[in-house]
Order: structure tokens, then C-alpha cells, then sequence
């Protein structure tokens, strides 16, 4: 899993499908980046050593993801930023993941339920990138539904678990669900750049995943015996760029050495 | 690996045998001496069993207390391809662990009952890790010479007599030197950049080195249990000799990439074949393992906050395996 992104489509001219491309394709590697910083973070922490060695796991693919991703959208935006321009040399301000995925860790459970929520997002935009007009996107798609349908069924499950464990469990992980799940409506938001997404042909179809997600993850909270919160006006702007408290922290973190040394190679 | 602590006395006598264990046991030795593997099933000495699943669950605490030092780092690593390396590696580094619990499980004694002597400290893990990772080039650092070590004391398990721990040593060592390798190629990016670069690396080279060559185990002449190890085939080259092959092999490695090996009296002996180095600091050593290192108390107290703290999770999934297995009856 060590391969490097791989500049796939470098000796393709690439035509943006409208000036909104780049964009769309940022916020999905922003999404992947993030959240496994965030599970990263469990590196050596974790309850049992299965779960160590699985969180660590799922923030490798998600990763391996933003890192295709990046490539791309650099391509796309033809001024030669690369992978690390994009996640060591922007700004808060530019990132365009949902909050959701920048929020604290929390305890096990209210890891696993934020990995879980946006992971079943995840293979549902893959989905729809099948029939994308941007094939290089479609096939980072494909590879990765693959890996997000695995990390779906293993967070799955432990939601299941822990959510229909003993009291203790059950009780930690509403109060999870009731801190996430306000989160959540941003992913299906469309504002211009989703809209946009559709209309060009770049991911058709974005408009009918919310109700799927929601039948999905609905199943899975019954099965966990977890009561959906109700929808709530709130909604959450991390796309928009304006993000919660905990982005600038985790920033710091991730950048502080790259940045430390201005045009430095690793 | 972390042969290092099974040198380490501790005070146990072979009990008396009866006339049919006698037997078992004439066969058990002809069979270690011919080179043959034993198995779970097969008759074992008990001290034999004892000083495995003590070097066993030694090494995989080792390799789980191991995740620690990397682990600080990963959500810094100053690129995405050095994030991507260290994320796989520490998984590997989990995964190891995993293979020798089960390894050891082989030999009657419980993953939970090992990790528990692990957390009240009647268990050892490599004193490496009692050390901190204070900058970047420590994680290429642990890769080459750590790793590097680990290696040298682990290809000669790969031949050693118990069947199920030389299986897990075969597939740990190849992903051993694939770690090694990228440590290296992560110090060579690094000596090839910017003088600050460069002396990052230097400076981390000079805070392993003597704690790397202390991971070999105290000298011959202060090791105990090596002659009766070494007729088990479960250690089958002395500390001494492991030290040397490791400092012949890393002194060309460290010309290549350009660093200085901080030892005034490490240079070539012709007569001998071999690298000369100085004296190593014993008490150090010692100190370490007896619990005064850099980081001791901060490593255990990690591995015990990450268990306790996983308490009620291991015990809601044990709650929901009951619930369907309950469930499945009644159905
Ligand atoms: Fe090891
Ligand atoms: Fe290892
Ligand atoms: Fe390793």
C-alpha cells in the first residue's frame, strides 16, 4: 500500500468540465485527508490491537485516496501544485472538507460513528463517479468503492456492537450520535460547486445519494438499538472553507514540519 | 526483535524429572540438535516452554510498545508518500505483534495474561523504545539501525526450534528489512536537502547509536542464559556476535549515506576482520531496563491508558456477542 499516487493521468490533456472541477475534486481529497489524519491519530491507542492495526488500516486507504485525488486536481488545475502543495501549503481557509470529518476524535466509539457516517458517504459518491464524464476520477472511484465499502461494513459493525453493547456502550454512543449527526446534512448540501458537479456531468446523480445514506445508515442504527436524532437546522460550512475550532489545531499539527522548511524534499 | 531482556537472569532452576519424562526429554534434545522443528502438540522441557513464552510476548510487546515512538509522528510526517511509509509500517508493526501473541498463545499462555504482565511490569519489552523521538529523522533512524538490529537478532529465528515462532519470525523478517530500507532511503532523501536537514539526521544518528548497540544484550562474559538458549536454537549466534556482524554491516551504510557514527574508537581492524568500537555504557543499559530510562514510565502508562481506556469497548462487544448468540438459540 506504499505506492506513491501515481500521476496517472500527467500525459492526458485534460479539459476541466467547467471552472468548478478542480473544486469538487478538492473537496472530496480534503475529505479523505482529513478524516485519516483524524484516525491516525489512534495510532498505538487503540482497545484491543485488531482495532489499532484496522484504524490504521482505513486511514492508509483513505489517504492512498486524497493522495489520487490531489494528483488529479492539481492536473485538472494545470499550475503544477502537486500532493503536498495542496495538503502542507494551503491554508484553513482553502481546505474544503466537511466538518464533520475535521471534528475531535472523542472516545472509541464517537471515532468509529464520524469514520462510519462518512464513509457510507463515500461509497455512495463513488458510485455515482462510475458515470462520470471524467474518466481518470471514475477510476479513482472504482478503486475506491472497493475500500470504502470494507471500511463501511467494519465500522458498521462495530456500531452495531458498541450501540447494542451493555448500557455503558449504548449510552456513549448516542450521546456520539447526537453530537454528530447535526454534521451530517452538510454532505448533502448542494450549493454551487455540487450543483455544478452535476450539471457538467462530472457526478451525476449526487442529488439522490442523501436518501440512500439516510436508509442506509437508518437500518444500521436500528440494528444498533440507537435512536436517530431528529434533523436540526444547523448546517455545518467546513466546504464552504469556514471550519470549526478544531481545524486550526489539527493544521498546525500536520503542517508544522513541511512548513518548518520552506522547499526542503522528503 | 528485542532479544535483549531474555539475557536477562532471572533466578529459574530446571525441576526433577521422572524416568518417562527422561525419556521425552532424550528425544526432545536429539530432535533440537538435529534441527528439527517442535511443535504445539510435541513434549517440551517446561523450562523450554517458560523461557519461549518469555522472549515471545517479549518480543511482541516490544513490537506494540514500538507503535508508540512512530506513532508521534505520524500525524506530522512532512509529506504525504512519508505519511503514507509510516502509517504502513506501524501497521506492520501491529501486525507483528499479532503474529507473536499467537505464536505464543501456541504455548498455552493467553494474549490478556501477557498483556497483563506486560502492564504491571513483571514482563519486559526492548529498552529501545524507553527512548524519545523528539524530531523527524528519528523515525528513518529507528527504520535503519533499529530495524537493523532487530533483523540481525531475528534471521537467525527464523531457523530456531519452535515451528510456530520461526514461522512468524520468517514473514517478520522480510517485512523487517523492507523497514530498514525505507528508514534508510528516508535519512538519504533527507542528507541530500537542506543543512538543516542534514543535521537533523546527524544529531538523531548520534542519540541512537549507543542505545542501538545496546539492543544486542549485555557482552558474552555477563550473559547467562545463551549456552542453554543456544542448545534450544532459540538464540543461535551470541550478543557479542550479533553486535559485530551489525556494526561491520552499518559502518559502510553510514559512509553511503554520509553520517558520522559517533564512536572516536570505531575503526577497521585488519588482523581481526572486523570493526573495532569503543566501550559501551553498561550502566545506561541497566538503567534502562531496570525502569530509569527516558521514557519508561510514559510508554507503560500509555499501553495501560489505551487498555483501560478500551475497557468498556472489549466488554460491550463481549456483552453483543453474548446478546446474538442468545438471540440464535432462541430463534
Ligand atoms: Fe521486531
Ligand atoms: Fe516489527
Ligand atoms: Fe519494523
Amino acid at each position: 500500500m506504499n505506492t506513491p499516487a501515481a500521476t496517472h493521468e500527467s500525459t492526458i490533456d485534460l479539459k476541466p468540465l467547467g471552472p468548478q472541477h478542480a473544486a469538487w475534486v478538492l473537496r472530496l481529497a480534503d475529505g479523505s485527508l482529513v478524516l485519516s489524519q483524524r484516525l491516525s491519530e489512534w495510532c498505538g491507542h487503540g482497545p484491543v490491537l485488531e482495532e489499532d492495526i484496522a484504524f490504521t488500516n482505513i486511514a492508509l486507504d483513505l489517504l492512498g485516496q486524497a493522495r489520487l485525488l490531489y494528483s488529479h486536481a492539481g492536473a485538472l488545475e494545470g499550475q503544477g501544485r502537486d500532493e503536498d502543495a495542496f495538503a502542507y501549503w494551503r491554508d484553513e481557509s482553502e481546505f474544503r472538507n466537511p466538518t464533520l470529518v475535521e471534528l475531535p476524535n472523542g472516545d472509541f466509539g464517537q471515532s468509529v460513528l464520524r469514520a462510519w457516517a462518512y464513509v457510507s458517504w463515500q461509497c455512495l459518491v463513488w458510485g455515482t463517479l462510475a458515470k462520470s464524464r471524467d474518466t481518470a476520477l471514475a477510476a479513482i472511484g472504482a478503486k475506491s468503492v472497493k475500500e470504502s465499502r470494507y471500511h463501511q461494513e467494519h465500522l458498521g459493525n462495530w456500531v452495531v456492537r458498541l450501540g447494542d453493547g451493555t448500557e455503558e456502550s449504548h449510552r456513549r454512543m448516542q450521546t456520539a450520535l447526537d453530537y454528530l449527526w447535526p454534521y451530517t446534512s452538510e454532505l448533502f448540501h448542494l450549493d454551487a460547486v455540487e450543483t455544478a458537479a452535476m450539471d457538467t456531468g462530472l457526478a451525476p446523480g449526487l442529488d439522490r445519494i442523501a436518501e440512500i445514506w439516510t436508509a442506509n445508515t437508518n437500518a444500521t442504527l436500528h440494528s444498533a438499538t440507537l435512536t436517530v436524532p431528529a434533523p436540526t437546522p444547523f448546517l455545518a460550512t467546513g466546504r464552504q472553507g469556514r471550519h470549526s475550532e478544531a481545524m486550526g489545531y489539527l493544521l498546525s499539527e500536520m503542517q508544522a514540519l513541511a512548513r518548518a522548511h520552506p522547499g526542503a524534499r522528503w | 526483535m528485542y532479544t535483549q531482556a531474555m539475557d536477562i537472569p532471572e533466578g529459574n532452576k530446571a525441576p526433577l524429572q521422572s524416568i518417562e519424562q527422561g525419556t521425552a526429554s532424550a528425544d526432545f534434545d536429539a530432535r533440537c540438535a538435529q534441527g528439527d522443528f517442535i511443535e504445539a502438540k510435541d513434549w517440551m522441557p517446561e523450562q523450554y516452554r517458560k523461557t519461549l513464552v518469555r522472549q515471545i510476548s517479549q518480543h511482541a510487546h516490544s513490537e506494540i510498545v514500538g507503535m508508540l515512538p512512530e506513532g508521534n509522528w505520524v500525524t506530522r510526517a512532512p509529506s504525504l508518500k512519508r505519511k503514507a511509509i509510516l502509517l504502513a509500517k506501524i501497521q506492520d508493526e501491529g501486525g507483528h505483534g499479532l503474529y507473536l501473541y499467537a505464536a505464543a498463545e501456541t504455548l498455552g499462555t493467553s494474549r490478556d495474561e501477557m498483556i497483563e504482565a506486560l502492564h504491571s511490569g513483571r514482563a519486559k519489552y526492548s529498552s529501545i523504545f524507553n527512548y524519545p523521538t523528539p524530531t523527524w529523522a528519528d523515525i528513518g533512524v529507528i527504520g535503519w539501525l533499529v530495524d537493523g538490529a532487530a533483523i540481525m537478532n531475528q534471521v537467525p529465528l527464523c531457523r530456531c526450534s519452535y515451528g510456530p515462532y520461526a514461522r512468524a519470525m520468517i514473514r517478520i523478517c522480510r517485512e523487517e528489512s523492507f523497514h530498514q530500507r525505507q528508514g534508510f532511503d528516508l535519512l538519504h532523501a533527507m542528507m541530500q536537502g537542506t543543512e538543516a536537514q542534514r543535521a537533523m539526521v546527524q544529531e538523531a544518528v548520534n542519540r541512537w547509536w549507543w542505545p542501538v548497540l545496546m539492543m544486542f544484550g549485555p557482552e558474552d562474559k555477563d550473559s547467562q542464559h545463551s549456552e542453554q538458549s543456544a542448545k534450544w536454537g532459540i538464540k543461535r549466534l551470541s550478543n557479542d556476535e550479533l553486535r559485530q556482524k551489525f556494526v561491520d554491516a552499518i559502518v559502510e551504510q553510514a559512509r553511503v549515506l554520509g553520517v558520522t557514527l559517533p564512536d572516536p574508537d570505531l575503526k577497521w581492524n585488519a588482523e581481526h576482520g572486523h570493526h573495532d568500537f569503543g566501550a559501551i555504557n553498561w550502566q545506561e543499559f541497566w538503567n534502562v531496563v531496570n525502569g530509569h530510562g527516558p521514557l519508561n514510565k510514559e510508554r507503560l502508562a500509555a499501553r495501560v491508558q489505551a487498555w483501560d481506556d478500551g475497557a468498556w469497548v472489549r466488554e460491550a462487544a463481549l456483552a453483543h456477542a453474548n446478546k446474538q448468540a442468545t438471540r440464535s438459540v432462541a430463534a
